[in-house]
């Protein structure tokens, strides 16, 4: 009888020979007892391991491997839409880099950012609406760490309908939103500034089809955004600022 | 590119992480992670070439690359630990618990092997490819594996019984 190999005895295990190969083994197997005692216990591990872990094929996969790849792709969307605004932003820095105001010219874009994002949402507009302005005012003051107002704008015919929590560079924003009879929509975007507490002069900024008008107080920005003209905005963002800085 | 190309493989990626690495959490973030890469890397991939070896290649990576990370999980000294057989069976039916527990007692790269063989069924050409290892040093892993668990299930006795007087 021709020897047989350990390679062929466990292929032989696994159900890869050929007929006649299998034949060879199983005459070898006959007459080598201890051989074929090995091959029965490895018989077994193979069929004691599948029966293991063959009810794992059965379980439901969970969605958050179904949407691996989505996750991955959003990963890299958002990398690329920090990347353009990083371009975007260095652009502009470019341009004003002989004055020191860098902050509040990414506070106006921010501002544009969270005023075009939120202005035409229908059902959604705030988190809080002005039904609870009290309530409204006092968490985003909390959460802004200083003594917050929502301007009063009525006599300029626009009511509050609310705001809510946005986040920031610099950490939580406060965000409120005005509407007029007309369904024209401001917004007014309030955040913490880095570095020393400083003020700055009343800034416009147009930022694609939205105006921005903003200012620097002590440690915190504003900025009033909406889609209008400067002079149509500026005469809000008067009344804004005299009311924020009375 | 169509996504239900790997999304058909998931199942079973997941059996062999579950076998690999024995939690359950453990083996969806290997299972997760091998996902994203192969998303990543998909574009590698030839069409038309064994998809599902090639998943099993990017997932032995990941396991390789996060085992080093972790320390306590290179086992590549287990071989040398003394063996201890769980009990004398006269070779009756394996009780799988015990099987779980020996499987576990193996070096990683046994594991591998004997998992891609048992359980995966794939062939010995399929996981030399997948692991990356010539077809000899897949046949005396396995070869390793096998023994190493029949002597820990009982099917021989690992050393002599002491005669205490």
């Amino acid at each position: 009888m021709k020897p047989v190999s350990e390679a062929e005895l466990h292929a032989y295990v696994d159900g890869g020979l050929s007929e006649s190969a299998t034949a060879e083994i199983e005459a070898w197997l006959r007459a080598h007892s201890e051989d074929a005692e090995r091959m029965r216990a490895y018989s077994e591990q193979n069929a004691a391991l599948r029966s293991l872990y063959d009810s794992v094929l059965d379980e439901p996969v969970p969605a958050a491997l179904l949407a691996v790849r989505s996750s991955a792709w959003r990963r890299y969307a958002a990398a690329a839409a920090i990347f353009a605004l990083g371009i975007g932003l260095g652009w502009m820095v470019r341009g004003t880099f002989i004055t020191p105001q860098i902050v509040p010219v990414s506070l106006a874009r921010l501002a544009a950012t969270a005023h075009a994002v939120y202005s035409p949402e229908v059902r959604h507009p705030v988190e809080v609406t002005a039904n609870e302005e009290e309530h409204l005012v006092g968490w985003l003051s909390k959460r802004l760490g200083t003594t917050l107002k929502a301007p009063k704008l009525a006599p300029l015919g626009y009511e509050l309908v609310g705001g809510r929590l946005l986040s920031g560079p610099q950490g939580p924003v406060a965000h409120f939103m005005y509407q007029d009879g007309r369904g024209q929509r401001l917004t007014l975007y309030v955040s913490r500034q880095r570095g020393e507490p400083r003020d700055t002069a009343f800034r416009f900024s147009q930022e694609d089809r939205v105006s921005v008008f903003y200012w620097v107080d002590g440690n915190f920005g504003y900025a009033l955004s909406g889609e209008m003209k400067r002079e149509q905005l500026l005469q809000v963002a008067e009344v804004v600022y005299k009311q924020l800085n009375p | 590119m169509d996504r239900h190309l790997i999304i058909e493989h998931i199942p079973r990626l997941r059996r062999y992480a579950r076998a690999l690495v024995g939690d359950r959490y453990v083996a969806d973030d290997l299972v997760q992670d091998t996902l994203e890469r192969a998303w990543n890397k998909f574009y590698l991939w030839r069409a038309g070439s064994d998809l599902r070896a090639w998943l099993f290649t990017i997932m032995h990576n990941v396991f390789v690359n996060q085992a080093r990370r972790r320390r306590h999980e290179i086992e590549q000294a287990m071989d040398e630990l003394p063996a201890v057989a769980v009990r004398a069976t006269q070779g009756d039916h394996l009780e799988l618990q015990e099987v779980d527990r020996v499987l576990r007692s193996l070096s990683a790269e046994q594991r591998e092997v004997i998992l891609l063989v048992a359980v995966e069924q794939l062939t010995y050409e399929q996981v030399s490819r997948a692991l990356d290892i010539p077809i000899g040093t897949v046949m005396s892993r396995l070869s390793r594996a096998r023994e190493r668990m029949r002597q820990l299930l009982g099917g021989q006795s690992v050393m002599p019984l002491k005669v205490v007087k």
